[in-house]
């Protein structure tokens, strides 16, 4: 790992009305290195990769990329920081109004301002390397399969060669088979790209095929953390519920509301 | 509870929700006229807003002047006076129903569409990916919307001022035996400019109503199918009260002089 993370984030609190969130989250994610959080349904993960991204703001505490901190930024800088980005939605979020070539090149198109053609060619590159071939470009997303989908979102994402690149629960609802195709994919994907990659996910097989490092949330904080080897024998009981998927445990689901 | 904590509680909210509203006005406005300015997406918008919306404007305006025709023969016959009928169709038509009309149709047709579409958008993650594709959804989904509300709207208008005039025409003529060449020259007659630009200007305000409230709550919808539907309701009720509200106080400000 090399001295200034790509990604670091101390104290970050964030509530809405009396729910605290985030209890003061620290975490480290080194350039290059592929980091995947676990944790619970609810317990605050995608509030956490959204005050990274800077679309919710922390209540406290400090979001630094590259050793700049970015809470607080507006207007041009704001641009700048979200520039950095790509994500993978948990449920595709591929736009249903424009075909899926556009999807692909959206952000060189609309934001980058290249021609249409050059980034046509782009974007049917890209969906060779998520393996789709051009005739898919043509169609519009609610005519593929959910699969299908996360192929080109992830290709959305990766389109734009971003530094950081975001996936929100990958391979929730996909079948156990074209999950690990898409979690080959990532993996190449990431590697091609060169980026540094944070997921989200409660898919254990997931996240050991993806992370070089694992960290788990629970109750708004990070409560363990460490390479994929050593999560079998962590040692920590919260751990150990969570990847075994045991009912009893530390851990006590609220079923009932309150 | 405290019934004055209840209306204090109320009075609030009412604030709050005054105040979000014109911040999201005030941002849509200004990205209106900041570049980047998506011609595409405006353009879309014209299309959508404009011309798909002529056959429901024209159709109801043409049966609104026909209906006035002859209800004013029902009053004025009674005292002599259906010589005063063209005057009073062109004029209601220009001064207030043709504006009033067209907005509350398109506030149903196009206020509706666009919270539903918006709303889905949001729900779906669309907007946030858009920011994560460093697009802001300002530009690209709000501005054009207003910008095309706003402007074409009067063109709307227009055509439902010419279509009103037109239904009263034929009722006045062909049913109740009118001479034509007459009919025309009294519509003239006592038609100035303005009762048709204040006309123009209240559509213009219409438009911007209509598009910002299906914006607003589309933008700000959260929960799902359910609130996806509450915005759908709310965006078509603000906006058609606004504009009967708008309307009287335009109407003060233009004619309060006569």
């Amino acid at each position: 790992m090399s001295a200034v993370p790509k990604i670091e984030l101390s104290g970050v609190t964030k509530s809405f009305g009396n729910k605290h969130v985030l209890c003061g989250v620290d975490l480290n994610v080194g350039v290059r290195e592929s980091v995947v959080i676990i944790g619970g349904s609810g317990t605050g993960k995608s509030v956490m990769l959204k005050c990274i991204l800077g679309l919710l703001k922390p209540d406290a505490g400090s979001v630094k990329i590259d050793g700049q901190e970015t809470v607080g930024l507006k207007g041009q800088a704001l641009d700048e920081h979200q520039a950095k980005f790509g994500m993978l939605f948990q449920g595709s979020a591929l736009f249903d109004s424009l075909p899926v070539w556009q999807n692909v090149a959206f952000k060189l198109l609309q934001a980058h301002g290249m021609p249409r053609k050059e980034a046509k060619e782009r974007a049917v590159a890209t969906l060779a390397s998520v393996g789709l071939g051009p005739e898919v470009g043509e169609l519009y997303p609610s005519e593929l399969s959910g699969g299908m989908q996360k192929r080109v979102a992830l290709a959305r994402a990766i389109a734009s060669k971003p530094e950081i690149i975001f996936f929100d629960e990958p391979t929730t609802g996909l079948d156990p088979i074209m999950a690990d195709v898409i979690n080959e994919l990532i993996v190449k994907s990431v590697r091609e790209v060169g980026a540094t990659a944070v997921s989200i996910t409660h898919d254990m097989a997931s996240a050991r095929k993806i992370a070089d490092r694992i960290a788990m949330i629970h109750e708004g904080r990070i409560i363990w953390q460490g390479s994929v080897k050593d999560i079998d024998h962590s040692g920590n009981p919260y751990v150990d519920q969570f990847i075994h998927g045991r009912a009893e445990g530390p851990i006590k689901m609220q079923i009932r509301k309150l | 509870m405290n019934p004055l904590a209840l209306i204090g509680r109320a009075f609030l909210e009412f604030l709050a929700t005054v105040g979000s509203l014109a911040r999201f006005a005030m941002r849509a406005v200004k990205h209106s006229f900041t570049p980047p300015v998506y011609i595409r997406q405006v353009a879309k918008q014209f299309v959508d807003i404009g011309y798909y919306s002529l056959p429901v404007v024209g159709l109801t305006a043409f049966f609104t002047g026909m209906v006035l025709a002859l209800q004013s023969h029902t009053g004025f016959s009674r005292f002599d006076a259906e010589s005063a009928i063209p005057t009073v169709v062109v004029l209601s038509m220009t001064r207030e129903l043709g504006p009033v009309m067209a907005g509350l149709m398109v506030a149903g047709r196009i206020g509706a569409a666009i919270a539903a579409e918006l709303g889905t958008m949001r729900v779906t993650e669309q907007i946030d990916a858009l920011t994560t594709l460093s697009t802001n959804p300002y530009k690209y989904l709000i501005a054009p919307r207003v910008l095309a509300g706003t402007l074409v709207l009067p063109l709307l208008v227009l055509v439902a001022d010419i279509a009103g005039v037109f239904g009263g025409f034929l009722v006045c003529v062909y049913d109740l035996r009118f001479n034509a060449a007459n009919y025309i020259s009294q519509s003239w007659e006592y038609l100035e400019t303005r009762d048709v630009t204040s006309g123009l200007w209240k559509a213009a305000v219409f438009g911007f109503i209509v598009t910002l409230m299906g914006c607003y709550q589309g933008f700000n919808s959260k929960g799902g199918a359910q609130g996806v539907g509450k915005a759908t309701t709310n965006a078509v009720v603000a906006a058609s009260i606004l504009i009967l509200i708008t309307d009287y106080l335009m109407t003060g400000l233009f004619f309060s002089g006569k």
